[in-house]
C-alpha cells in the first residue's frame, strides 16, 4: 500500500514544474525571438556572453534575496554593500597594492561580519528588516563616499579583472561540461537506488536515460556556444556555481526547509523547535557574503570601484526573485526561479540596448513587466483556487 | 408564530461538488434555531448563500423573508433585508475604536464628515443593550477582552436592524461566564423578536439555548426537530449518519513508571516578575495513561503546557523531572530532545505551515531523522511521513496536498503526525478536538488509545468536560494559576470540575 501511493506521486513529481517556472520560460522564448527578429547581432555567442555576463550581479544578489524573502524578511542594503565591498576591494588592491587572493578573502569576511551586524539587529533586537537594511542602505553608501574620497580607484590587475571579464578556455569549458554531464548522471543514478532502498517503484530506465541526456545536451548547447565566442565567462560560472550550491541548501537541508518554515509560519516554527532567531541572522550572513561576491565581481567587470556602483541594485534582485515566483508575504519562492527572472531581465536590457531604445524606456519597460509578471501571478493562482 | 425566514431547495455546485442539495431550512420569528452538523455538511455555505455572499444566481432555489422573495447580489443586499452574520473568526478592526466598528462602512456623515456625536451616542446606546455598558464607546477595541469583542460584533450585527441573526461558533473563544452572557443576550433579543440562527459544535449550548434545530450532512437537510423531541445523542447519530455507541472510547490501563513529575513548579509573567501565573504546581504522569487538566479560560492551563515546552517566557521555579532526572527546559528545540511534544490549542496560528504540503509539516521537528551530511534524503522522508499519513488515516489525496485545504479534523490529525514523529514520551494535548466535527473527534481519541497502548503518557488539556471526564483516566483542575483539585476519572463530576475551576479548593 505504502509503496503504490508513493509511486504515483513521485512519477507525478517527476513532470511537475511550476506553471510559473513554464510561464517564464515561455516568456524569456518570447523575449529572444522578438530581439532577434528586430536585430540580427541579438541571437549570437558574443551577445549571449555578454547576456550572461550582464547578469551575473543581479543574479548572485538575487540568489542571496531569496532565502531573506522566503523568511519573510527583506534586504535593502545589497546595493550599497555591493559598493560598499567593491570600494573596500578596490582600495586595498589599487591604494595598498593587496594581491587579489587576499582582497578577495578578506572582502567575502567583511560580506560575511556585516551580515551578522545586519542579522542580529533584525533577529535578537527585533528592529524590521525594512528599517535595518534601509539604515544599511544609507550607512554603507556613506562610508563608501568616505573612504574613497568619492574618487574612481582604478585600474586593477589582470588577476582581479578576470573575476569579471576573464574566460574558461575552450578545452576547459569541455571539461567542465564533461564533468558536469558525469555528476548529473551519478545524481540521477543514486537518487533511483535510494527510491528502489526504500521500497518505491521507480521510473523505467529509459525514462532516467532521457532525462539524463537532455539535461547533457542542455549543457552541452550551452557550453558550445559559449566557446564559439570566448568560452565560459568566469562571472556566469560563478553564478552558476553559487545557483546550484544554494537551490541544494534551499531544498535538500535542514536549514532550507526551516526558512520556508520561518517564512510560512514562524510561531509553528518556533514551536517546532527551530531557533527562529539564529536562523534568521544566518540568512543575513548569507545575503550579505553573496552581496560581497557581487561586488568583488562588478568592481572587477568595470575595472575600478566608484561611489555609485550598484545604486538600486537591491531592488533589481527583488524584481528578480518575484518575477520569478517568490512571494513578498514569505514563505514561498526558488531560486532557479530567481534566476530565470534575472534572465528576463537582463535579457530586456540587452534586447533594448542592442535597438538603442533610450534608457529611460529602459526602466518604463522593466517595470511594467515587473507589474504584470506578479498580476499575472495572482490571477492564475486565484483561477487555480476557484477550479 | 409567525415565519421569518424560509429557504427552499437550495442547491450550490462548486466544480465536481454538490455542497448544498435541495436543502430546505425554515425559521420562526423570534426563536434560536440551532444549525447542526460536521464539518463539511454545508453549513457554512448554507449560511454565505443566506448572507449574499454567494449571490443570486449563483445557486438554485428561493429565499423568503417574511414571505417576500429575496434575491440578494452582495452581502449589503442582505443586510437592508435584515440578515446579519457574526463570523467565527472576528472581523473587527483591532486598532479602531469600537465606535468607528460599529458604523464601519455606514458612517453617519454630512458631505463625508462623521457626525461623530450621533456615532458616539448610538453606540452607547448598542453597547448597552448587549450588557457592555461598562464599556466607553471610543475604547480601542484590541485592548478589550475576546469575549467583550465578540459582544461588539454583535452590538454592530444589531445596529444594523438585524432581524436573522447568524451566529458562526460564537463562543468557540469565550470563558464559561461569557457564554452565560451572551446566551442570556440572545435570550433577551429573542423575546424581542429577533430570530437567531446558532451553529455551533458544542451540543450542550445549542440545548441550553434553542428552540428548534436543524441538522445537515453531505449538503442534505436530514432532519428539522424542535428541541423538546431530541436528545444529545439522537442528534449527534443524525449528525454522522450512524449510532455512535460509544462517545468516550476510554480504555483502562495499568499505569508504569512516573514518566514527568512537576514538584512546586511556578512560573512568572513576563513583564511583572512579582505576578506568579503558575504557582507551585505538582504532579506526576506515569506511562501509559490520559491525565486531563480542565479549568476554565485564563486558568493556567496553556501557559502550564507552554511553559513546560520551553515556549513562555518568564522565570520558572520548582522541579521538572522527566524519567526521574531533573531536566531544564528553555527552548522548544530542548523539549523536542526530552521527549516532549505538544498539541497546540490553535494549529492554524501556531501549529501548522498552511501552505505548505502534508510532508513537509509532518517532517518539521524531525528532519534530522530523515538527512545525513548529503542532505535530506527525500525518499527515507516520503516513506517515514506516509507512515504516519497512513497511521493516523489522514483523509487527502497525497502527501503533497497543502495542509490548508484540509478541514479541520485532518489539519489536526497532520499536527498530530508531526509530533508523533518526534517520538515523544510525553504528548501534551491542547484542546486536541477544538473545532473538530464528530467523526473525527472519535477518531482522534482512537489514536490517543493507540499511543497509550505504545507507552506514551498523554496531558490533555481541555475545555469541553464530557471530553475530559471521558476520556481522562486522572483529572487535574486549574484554576488562577494553582492546581485546585485532583482525582482519579470515576471521582469527578461536572459540577465538582465547576467548583474546583472557579475557585474553590478541594484538595
Amino acid at each position: 500500500m505504502t509503496t503504490k501511493t508513493g509511486s504515483a506521486k513521485f512519477n507525478k513529481d517527476l513532470f511537475r514544474l511550476d506553471v510559473r517556472a513554464y510561464s517564464m520560460i515561455i516568456a524569456i522564448i518570447a523575449i529572444w525571438t522578438f530581439f532577434s527578429f528586430m536585430d540580427d547581432s541579438f541571437l549570437t555567442a558574443r551577445n549571449f556572453s555578454n547576456l550572461f555576463v550582464q547578469m551575473s550581479v543581479t543574479s548572485i544578489l538575487a540568489i542571496g534575496m531569496v532565502l531573506v524573502l522566503v523568511a519573510g524578511q527583506v534586504d535593502l542594503s545589497v546595493g550599497s554593500l555591493v559598493g560598499l565591498t567593491g570600494g573596500i576591494a578596490g582600495i586595498l588592491h589599487v591604494w595598498y597594492g593587496w594581491d587579489t587572493v587576499p582582497v578577495v578573502i578578506v572582502t567575502i569576511l567583511l560580506g560575511a561580519i556585516i551580515g551578522l551586524i545586519q542579522g542580529w539587529w533584525v533577529a535578537y533586537r527585533a528592529v524590521p528588516a525594512f528599517i535595518v537594511t534601509l539604515g544599511g542602505m544609507m550607512i554603507f553608501r556613506g562610508a563608501l563616499q568616505g573612504i574613497t574620497k568619492s574618487e574612481t580607484i582604478a585600474p586593477l590587475k589582470e588577476s582581479f579583472k578576470a573575476l569579471g571579464q576573464g574566460f574558461i578556455l575552450p578545452f576547459m569549458g569541455y571539461i567542465v561540461a564533461g564533468v558536469a554531464i558525469v555528476l548529473t548522471g551519478i545524481f540521477l543514478l543514486r537518487q533511483r537506488q535510494s527510491r528502489v532502498k526504500f521500497g518505491f517503484s521507480v521510473a523505467p530506465v529509459w525514462m532516467t536515460g532521457l532525462i539524463w541526456l537532455g539535461i547533457s545536451a542542455l549543457i552541452f548547447v550551452v557550453v558550445s556556444v559559449m566557446n564559439a565566442y570566448q568560452g565560459i565567462p568566469i562571472p556566469f560560472m560563478v553564478v552558476v556555481f553559487l545557483a546550484i550550491v544554494f537551490t541544494f541548501i534551499a531544498k535538500k537541508t535542514v536549514f532550507g526547509r526551516q526558512v520556508y518554515a520561518i517564512g510560512g509560519n514562524s510561531e509553528a516554527a518556533v514551536l517546532s523547535g527551530i531557533n527562529v532567531k539564529r536562523k534568521i541572522m544566518l540568512i543575513f550572513v548569507l545575503c550579505n557574503t553573496l552581496a560581497a561576491v557581487a561586488g568583488l565581481i562588478l568592481t572587477a567587470r568595470v575595472n575600478a570601484a566608484t561611489v555609485g556602483a550598484g545604486t538600486m541594485y537591491e531592488l533589481d534582485a527583488i524584481a528578480a526573485c518575484v518575477i520569478g515566483g517568490t512571494s513578498l508575504m514569505g514563505g514561498v519562492g526558488t531560486i532557479p526561479g530567481a534566476m530565470i527572472g534575472a534572465l528576463v531581465m537582463a535579457s530586456l536590457d540587452n534586447g533594448m540596448s542592442i535597438l538603442n531604445i533610450d534608457s529611460f524606456w529602459q526602466l518604463i519597460v522593466k517595470g511594467s513587466i515587473l507589474v504584470f509578471a506578479v498580476w499575472f501571478d495572482i490571477y492564475s493562482r486565484s483561477k487555480a483556487k476557484n477550479s | 408564530m409567525t415565519i421569518a425566514l424560509e429557504m427552499k431547495q437550495i442547491t450550490k455546485e462548486f466544480p465536481g461538488v454538490k455542497a448544498l442539495d435541495r436543502v430546505t431550512f425554515q425559521v420562526k420569528k423570534g426563536e434560536i434555531h440551532a444549525l447542526c452538523g460536521e464539518n463539511g455538511a454545508g453549513k457554512s455555505t448554507l449560511m454565505k448563500v443566506l448572507s449574499g455572499v454567494y449571490p443570486y444566481g449563483s445557486y438554485e432555489g428561493s429565499i423568503e423573508i417574511e414571505g417576500t422573495e429575496q434575491t440578494f447580489r452582495s452581502i449589503k443586499d442582505a443586510e437592508k433585508a435584515g440578515v446579519a452574520i457574526i463570523y467565527q473568526e472576528l472581523a473587527l478592526v483591532k486598532e479602531m475604536s469600537v465606535t468607528e466598528n460599529l458604523f464601519l462602512g455606514k458612517e453617519h456623515a454630512k458631505f463625508g464628515v462623521i457626525d461623530a456625536h450621533r456615532q458616539h451616542l448610538e453606540t452607547a446606546y448598542w453597547l448597552e443593550q448587549v450588557g457592555l455598558s461598562s464599556i466607553h464607546p471610543e475604547t480601542v477595541t484590541g485592548t478589550l477582552g475576546i469575549g467583550q469583542q465578540q459582544l461588539v460584533e454583535i452590538a454592530k450585527a444589531l445596529s444594523k436592524d438585524a432581524k436573522i441573526l447568524i451566529l458562526d461558533e460564537p463562543t468557540a473563544a469565550l470563558t464559561e461566564k461569557e457564554v452565560e452572557i451572551l446566551l442570556d443576550i440572545l435570550r433577551k433579543f429573542r423575546e424581542r423578536g429577533v430570530s437567531c440562527i446558532y451553529i455551533s459544535h458544542k451540543l450542550n449550548e445549542v440545548f441550553s439555548i434553542s428552540d428548534s434545530i436543524t441538522i445537515l450532512r453531505d449538503g442534505k437537510t436530514i432532519a428539522t426537530k424542535s428541541i423538546d423531541e431530541v436528545n444529545e445523542d439522537q442528534v449527534i447519530s443524525l449528525m454522522v449518519g450512524r449510532e455512535l455507541k460509544d462517545r468516550f472510547p476510554r480504555e483502562a490501563s495499568t499505569p508504569g513508571d512516573i514518566v514527568l513529575e512537576l514538584a512546586n513548579y511556578s512560573v512568572t509573567d513576563r513583564k511583572d516578575p512579582n505576578k506568579k501565573i503558575i504557582r507551585d504546581v505538582s504532579f506526576q504522569l506515569r506511562k501509559g495513561e490520559i491525565v486531563g487538566i480542565a479549568g476554565l479560560m485564563g486558568s493556567g492551563r496553556t501557559e502550564l503546557a507552554m511553559s513546560l515546552f520551553g515556549a513562555l517566557d518568564g522565570r520558572s521555579s520548582g522541579t521538572v523531572k522527566i524519567e526521574g532526572k531533573p531536566v531544564m527546559i528553555k527552548q522548544p528545540e530542548h523539549a523536542i530532545a526530552h521527549g516532549i511534544a505538544l498539541v497546540t490549542e490553535d494549529r492554524k496560528r501556531t501549529g501548522l505551515v498552511l501552505e505548505r504540503s502534508i510532508q513537509d509539516n509532518i517532517t518539521l521537528p524531525s528532519l534530522k531523522q530523515v538527512s545525513s551530511w548529503t542532505g535530506i534524503n527525500s525518499s527515507k522522508e516520503v516513506s517515514h511521513a506516509m507512515s504516519y499519513f497512513q497511521k493516523l488515516g489522514v483523509k487527502a489525496p497525497s502527501l503533497e496536498t497543502v495542509v490548508g485545504t484540509l478541514s479541520g479534523g485532518n489539519q489536526q490529525k497532520v499536527v498530530l503526525g508531526k509530533w508523533l514523529m518526534t517520538k515523544p514520551k510525553v504528548l501534551i494535548l491542547d484542546e486536541p478536538t477544538r473545532g473538530v466535527d464528530v467523526g473525527a473527534k472519535y477518531e482522534i481519541y482512537q489514536i490517543m488509545n493507540e499511543l497509550v497502548r505504545e507507552g506514551v503518557s498523554i496531558l490533555m488539556i481541555s475545555s469541553e468536560l464530557p471530553e475530559v471526564l471521558g476520556m481522562s483516566h486522572r483529572i487535574l483542575v486549574m484554576a488562577e494559576g494553582s492546581i485546585t483539585a485532583k482525582w482519579k476519572a470515576e471521582e469527578a463530576t461536572q459540577e465538582r470540575i465547576m467548583t474546583a475551576a472557579t475557585g474553590g479548593n478541594q484538595i
